[in-house]
């Protein structure tokens, strides 16, 4: 033991993975020092300052042995659901929903922290169940509990886009973990049932909106719509090669709206076109890859589950925010990972980094002790 | 999987870990390339449609409203033209908090109560895009003040333009009309983009409507980059303006301004026609509206001075009043006579009436014998009265029309009222009755169903005076038709002629406004028009019940130039209120400097030119209502109200028809004893000679 506590040489950290990382978060930087109009601040300095801070942190958590993961797992996700709840009764209201807790010092979103927490919580929940135990019914009680209780507090302030990544990524560790193939299947397939009630009843007006401006953005240019309407058009005018570094007009003409946070995508697309988003694309994909080998490659049941939960939230921010931007999803406040300004979204996707880093150490550490 | 077998070990929960992972590996790519596939789709196939939606975005189209076209007198003096000036305006649609970007408006402009409400009743009718004038003719200071503040008033815009300006205001807004922004209907005739460009002006009212698509011009452009915001970021491109087409009238620009403020305080319309041409000189009608201050729109205040004014300011008396002409009418007559062979010379005993029948149809004084000549001299209708009864009505009528008389002419941007000149078909036509000897009589005289506008009284009197079927123009370029000799001898003329020079210069009946001018000498004739069934006559009275004033004159009598009608609505006798106008009017034409004297001295005891008197009564009319004065209707209702102001015209005619239709069997004068019967001379001009007063009398009408 003592000796995996020595620091590791700078060449077996994995800079398959940080490099592209800071590839990407670079090159959203000069997406943002463009939608500034030219300048490091207020965005893309800070950006990048972020970035290198939350590295130290990812560091820092790949550091941290399988063990303390295991034995934090279930008292980091108590904290987090007691913070939702006290968010639900002391929390700042913005923007119509009750997301934050002020802390003085920073505005603290608890449900940011859930997603990689909730991932971590059911990796040890699998990792401590008997195999046996996987494909009977009585896991569903404790599994619909520990996703049920956060994914509906969420869901309660409101914040929908988050409730569903916090969802999706528990039902993808919870479908790795090896559940009946056709309980997904049956479950899938309750959810197209369900949804057009739901959308119904339990939606609020403005996100029920939301919906439906995305089925029909051209119904109400202007008003409801006019965000994808004005994304859209960033990213067509863009066309292949883009209309060139700092000629964004979309963007610096205020036409695009949120053009630093949820649509900076659509900002970059607009001055470095077709081009500029398959590179984009394809860096994600490669760190999707490698965080998918990763978990292949883990020792062990619990870090695999870890590191493709991990994975899979990091995708799943960037699929909701790219399809939205895309115009292929609603509405959501979700950011794109490295490329949108700001800091807590940031910090999420770093303790998913930082995470997948760890179970890589452990993987090469342990060798082949796990199977 | 379904069939898989109970027992679960690490090792088949690691072999479908594996699997999985594959596939959620799999959702990845594909989602990837769906993306790929979905950002190819919109910016490279369909990229011409987004890049030309960002296009349209970014760049900002402005229309610069064309300088309007100049509208210039016979000698190039602009009756209407265009001022640099700043103005702001404002689009209602994007301001976000109407009440405080008012308030801030007015505190930056210093706009009172009145303004105040004039500009929220606009804002709150304005649709759409269209834009509503805040001010216009703004000092650089207060442009100043509200351009760096534009940031914090959405919706507000100020810039540099130009306005029609009508330097003579009230004296030519029944000629030339007015310009103000289009209305919702107006965009909706014509869907231009122009008509909601802020500081636009379209046409209202007269040459400026009829004119409207030559006086438009093309508009200018100018291409800049925008926010979102509408700020402007930088200008791209600029087209200039194309100004419309000149228009060029035959008015005599100061001509046109002398006669409208020699009107003074009346109600009244002045013609001035060259009798050499045609062209219509002059086409006064006061009280006017100031088109300058119609052309932001109409305030409240303005709507309810102009409404409350009995002297109707809304009508243009000169081509759309209609007025019974009287007296003026006995030149015209006595050329049918000749026509019809009655002799000059031939001479009618007047014993102060004339008798059909067993009814005495009363002249206004017993003019004894009196021959042609002088019976237009001493205006006698007895004379007429009998050689129409001779001659026959159906000879009068004809003439009465070939001189012009209830004619329409072809003088675009004029909405004329072309009157009646009765005859026994026309009265079947409208009345379903038999046209009486009683109807030949006072139609002989210009009264009963006769009524005529000043213009073609203005006609009638230059083709007398220079024999030839005139055409009048307002337009100086018109095509004018080849004129003719009228179909009387020279000879026959000359009994018109001067029968008229000595109503001016013998002892007529308006010897008192003969010329001051040198050697130069006016024929004229006077006119009383009776207004209604008369309680009482003469100056006393409600204005309203009050004879209408008429005079017409040409001069010089030697070489006829100029021809001219006066009408003063409710003014009395022809000489007493029709005939100094005339004569002022006519004199300026001849010694300017003479008659601006007169008019100086005049306008001294009448409180300011006319544009003085209407901001003074503005601002008294603001000082006592404020902002609480009724609101303005929108175009159609000022069209229905100018309208009205014809009907309630043509009601008063109608009034003294129907009198005359009631009355025209009665069987006996009323005896009620005449106190001017008995002079035998004709009433001076300047004496206020009360008439005949005759209650509920059919006598058809007394013109001294």
């Amino acid at each position: 033991m003592a000796r995996s506590l020595v620091p590791a040489a700078i060449a077996s950290e994995p800079w398959g993975l940080i490099l592209p990382l800071f590839v990407l978060n670079t090159f959203g930087s000069v997406v943002l020092y463009s939608a500034a109009g030219g300048h490091m601040r207020p965005w893309a300095l800070l950006h990048e300052i972020h970035f290198l801070v939350f590295l130290l942190m990812a560091f820092g958590i790949s550091r941290l042995s399988q063990d303390f993961f295991k034995v934090m797992a279930f008292p980091i996700y108590g904290v987090i659901v007691a913070l939702l709840v006290l968010v639900e009764l002391v929390g700042a209201v913005k923007g119509g929903s009750q997301r934050w807790l002020d802390l003085k010092f920073m505005q603290l979103q608890p449900s940011e922290l859930m997603k990689p927490a909730i991932v971590l919580a059911l990796a040890r929940f699998f990792d401590m169940m008997p195999p046996g135990m996987t494909r009977t019914w009585r896991v569903l009680v404790p599994l619909a509990g520990i996703v049920g209780l956060p994914a509906l507090l969420v869901m309660m302030q409101p914040d929908l886009g988050t409730g569903l990544a916090i969802t999706v990524g528990a039902a993808v560790v919870i479908f790795m973990a090896g559940l009946p193939m056709w309980w997904f299947l049956s479950a899938g397939a309750a959810v197209l049932v369900a949804a057009p009630i739901a959308f119904f009843t339990l939606l609020h007006g403005y996100q029920r909106d939301r919906v439906l401006v995305f089925l029909n953005p051209e119904s109400d240019p202007l008003g409801k719509g006019y965000h994808i309407t004005q994304s859209k058009i960033a990213i067509g005018s863009g066309g292949f090669w883009g209309k060139g570094f700092g000629n964004g007009s979309q963007s610096h003409l205020d036409y695009l709206p949120e053009a630093q946070t949820d649509f900076a995508f659509a900002t970059m697309a607009e001055e470095w076109g077709l081009v500029g988003g398959i590179f984009v694309l394809a860096i994600f994909l490669w760190v999707f890859r490698w965080g998918m080998r990763v978990s292949r490659n883990a020792p062990d049941r619990f870090s695999s589950l870890l590191a493709a939960g991990m994975t899979f939230t990091i995708f799943f921010y960037m699929a909701i925010n790219t399809m939205m931007v895309l115009g292929l999803a609603p509405v959501v406040g979700i950011p794109l990972p490295f490329i949108s300004h700001g800091g807590s979204s940031l910090m999420t996707n770093m303790i998913c980094v930082g995470s997948i880093m760890a179970v890589d150490k452990w993987s090469k550490r342990g060798g082949a002790l796990g199977t | 999987m379904f069939g898989e077998p109970r027992h679960v070990s690490t090792a088949t929960l690691r072999n479908s870990f594996e699997r999985r992972s594959v596939l959620i590996g799999g959702l990845q790519v594909g989602v990837g390339v769906l993306l790929a596939v979905r950002m190819g789709w919109i910016g490279v196939v369909q990229n011409a449609k987004y890049a030309t939606a960002s296009e349209s975005n970014r760049v900002n189209l402005t229309l610069i409203p064309p300088r309007r076209g100049l509208i210039l007198d016979r000698n190039n003096i602009p009756l209407a033209a265009n001022r640099a000036d700043y103005r702001v305006d404002v689009i209602p649609e994007r301001v976000a908090d109407t009440d405080k970007t008012l308030a801030e408006l007015g505190q930056l402009l210093n706009l009172g109560p009145d303004a105040l409400q004039d500009l929220q009743d606009k804002m709150d009718k304005a649709r759409g895009a269209q834009p509503v004038e805040v001010a216009s003719g703004l000092d650089w200071d207060h442009f100043a003040a509200v351009s760096v503040r534009l940031p914090d008033m959405p919706g507000v815009i100020a810039q540099r333009g130009f306005s029609r300006w009508y330097e003579t205001g009230p004296s030519v807004g029944h000629l030339i009309g007015y310009v103000g922004p289009a209305s919702a209907a107006d965009y909706e005739k014509e869907r231009n983009p122009l008509l909601i460009t802020p500081g636009f002006k379209i046409g209202k009212d007269g040459m400026e409507k009829h004119f409207e698509a030559m006086l438009r011009g093309t508009p200018g452009a100018r291409r800049a980059e925008v926010t979102a915001s509408g700020r402007i970021v930088r200008d791209l491109e600029m087209r200039e303006d194309v100004p419309g087409k000149t228009l060029k009238l035959t008015v005599n620009a100061q001509l046109q301004d002398y006669a409208a403020r020699r009107i003074g305080l009346e109600s009244a319309a002045v013609v001035v026609v060259d009798c050499l041409t045609g062209d219509i000189l002059a086409l006064v009608s006061m009280p006017s509206y100031d088109p300058n201050t119609f052309s932001d729109g109409i305030g409240r205040i303005e709507w309810k001075m102009l409404n409350e004014d009995d002297h109707i300011p809304l009508l243009n008396k000169a081509v759309r009043g209609l007025y019974p002409p009287g007296s003026t009418m006995k030149p015209m007559a006595t050329l049918a006579l000749q026509q019809h062979g009655v002799s000059p010379d031939e001479r009618v005993n007047c014993p102060g009436g004339y008798r059909l029948g067993n009814r005495f149809f009363r002249c206004d004084a017993v003019h004894g014998s009196v021959d042609m000549r002088t019976a237009i001299e001493r205006s006698c209708n007895t004379y007429f009265w009998s050689m129409a009864h001779r001659v026959g009505y159906d000879a009068i009528a004809p003439v009465a029309r070939l001189l012009g008389l209830g004619q329409e002419f072809d003088l675009p941007g004029t909405a004329q009222r072309y009157g009646t000149i009765p005859d026994p078909a026309w009265k079947m036509r409208r009345y379903k009755q038999q046209w009486s000897a009683a109807d030949s009589l006072n139609a002989s005289i210009g009264q009963g169903y006769v009524s005529v506008s000043p213009l073609q009284l203005a006609v009638m009197t230059s083709r007398i005076a220079s024999g030839k079927d005139l055409q009048p123009a307002i337009i100086f370029d018109q095509q004018r038709a080849a004129t003719s000799p009228l179909p009387f001898s020279a000879d026959q003329l000359a009994v018109a002629h001067d029968g008229m020079f000595r109503v001016v210069n013998g002892s007529g009946t308006a010897t008192a406004s003969r010329l001051q001018v040198g050697n130069i000498k006016m024929a004229g004739k006077t006119g009383t028009a009776q207004v209604r069934r008369l309680i009482s006559r003469g100056h006393v009275g409600d204005w309203k019940s009050r004879d209408h004033s008429l005079f017409i004159c040409y001069a010089p009598t030697d070489a006829p130039r100029y021809a001219m009608s006066v009408v003063v609505e409710h003014g009395t006798f022809g000489a007493r209120a029709a005939a100094p106008i005339a004569r002022d009017v006519m004199t300026f034409l001849f010694d300017p400097a003479k008659a601006l004297d007169t008019l100086h001295a005049l306008e001294k005891q009448w409180g300011g030119t006319p544009s003085e008197r209407m901001q003074a009564k503005y601002r008294a009319f603001a000082a006592q209502y404020g902002a609480s004065a009724p609101k303005v209707g929108n175009d159609a209702a000022v069209a229905e109200a100018i309208t009205a102001a014809d009907s309630s015209e043509a009601a008063v005619d109608t009034t003294t028809v129907t009198s005359e239709a009631e009355h025209g069997n009665d069987t006996a004068p009323s005896p009620s004893p005449s106190p001017s019967a008995t002079p035998v001379a004709p009433a001076p001009a300047t004496t206020p000679a009360p008439s005949p007063t005759i209650a509920a009398s059919p006598s058809p009408t007394v013109t001294p």
